[in-house]
């Protein structure tokens, strides 16, 4: 990925005019678009797979909203009926499944002109977009139903601001017009602790707010190290990804940044007496290692060309995974141990000292 | 429609209606084992 071809104001231009032709076109050129392919496919009459309904719902995301919404849920002080819990982690999903659908069913002419992702349910013409879109609605608004009887409405009204947050604000307002768009992003990911939490406590203190944070600073250093060795053709379709827009150098500055920005708020949940030494010292072994691997993709200027193994970026990528993962699994062994009497909360209190 | 066509369309249909009984079955049983645990709860 070299110097961009377009300057930062000519791709914000590009992306206006890009957002307002798919806004003013949207309906008839997806009508065009799928009942083109549903006539050489042949199979216009025939109704959808339920398998493309669930693909709408973008399963893989979807482990990672179940991961940290249970995460949530077991490093909450208190306890819930596990068939309440089952509910609470279930509802969050339907609300993930349902916004995510409304962000296929909105981007669908976009879709279709990636590579990546033209042979989803929507670009492949195997859904009619109204199907798609009345599913997302009644997804998301079961997901609160759900939410609000069985858990209570303040989690409702969260996965309520989690789903509009996603679908509206993110999907619908900023990703087509501004490159700062995968930190909006992040804040839709940030919310499944935070609402998990707030099922079991029934309020929100600084704990969930800080998981939120952490997920929310997290994201960008994650998905911008994977778009500097992955090339996708956002740039095609007008949405003005970090990369394209404002090239390569800003982009590794901007993983520094946010990398450096990431540390305290993961060891905040330490400092403040919300968790033990064992997520304590397991956030700071995370953070020291993650800023370690972030420095040589910061620090890199030049990039050899197409033969670059961006090995750097990759094994930031891949680290950052792994990074999230063990931080909310240490989360929860942190409140197993507490339960259990094995450690105290605070900086170094605990038997195992 | 031809034969074929007709026989997924049916197929289609079919593996739709079962997975629509399934859900609703499986939010019966949900809804069931709520109320116990809230009930439980009070």
């Amino acid at each position: 990925m070299g110097a961009p071809d377009l300057t930062k104001d000519e791709f914000g231009e590009r992306a206006w005019k890009g957002a307002l032709l798919f806004e003013s076109n949207f309906g008839r050129t997806m009508s065009a678009n799928i009942s083109q392919t549903q006539m050489q496919a042949g199979i216009q009459t025939l109704p959808a797979e339920w398998r493309d309904f669930f693909a709408l719902t973008k399963p893989r995301v979807m482990t990672l909203v179940i991961f940290t919404a249970i995460c949530g849920l077991l490093a909450a002080p208190g306890t819930i009926h596990p068939v309440l819990g089952f509910t609470a982690v279930l509802a969050i999903a339907m609300g993930a499944g349902g916004s995510a659908v409304l962000n296929q069913w909105w981007e669908a002419v976009i879709d279709a002109g990636m590579k990546r992702t033209a042979n989803r349910p929507l670009p492949g013409g195997r859904i009619h977009r109204d199907d798609a879109r009345d599913f997302g609605m009644f997804l998301s608004g079961v997901s609160l139903l759900l939410m609000g009887v069985a858990i209570g409405w303040l989690a409702a009204a969260l996965l309520l601001t989690a789903i509009i947050y996603y679908a509206v604000v993110y999907t619908m307002w900023l990703k087509p017009r501004t490159p700062q768009n995968i930190v909006i992003g992040g804040g839709a990911g940030a919310f499944p602790p935070l609402i998990g939490w707030v099922a079991v406590t029934g309020e929100v203190t600084a704990m969930p707010l800080l998981l939120f944070a952490i997920i929310f600073m997290w994201t960008p250093p994650h998905f911008w190290a994977l778009a500097l060795f992955v090339k996708t053709d956002y740039a095609k379709v007008g949405i003005p990804m970090l990369p394209v827009v404002a090239g390569e150098r800003t982009t590794r500055n901007h993983i520094w940044v946010y990398t450096l920005l990431l540390a305290p708020f993961t060891i905040a949940p330490w400092v403040i007496g919300g968790t033990s030494w064992v997520y304590g010292t397991t956030a700071l072994a995370l953070s020291l290692l993650f800023i370690a691997l972030a420095l040589p993709v910061a620090r890199r200027d030049a990039v050899m060309g197409a033969g670059d193994p961006m090995a750097e970026e990759i094994r930031l990528f891949k680290f950052s995974v792994v990074y999230l993962f063990v931080l909310f699994a240490a989360l929860v062994a942190d409140r197993i141990l507490e339960n259990a009497g094995l450690i105290g909360p605070g900086l170094f209190a605990g038997g195992l000292l | 429609m031809t034969p074929d066509e007709e026989a997924e369309f049916k197929r289609r249909q079919r593996s739709r209606n079962l997975v629509v009984a399934g859900t609703l079955l499986f939010f019966v049983i949900l809804f069931y084992a709520i109320t116990i645990a809230r009930l439980g709860s009070q």
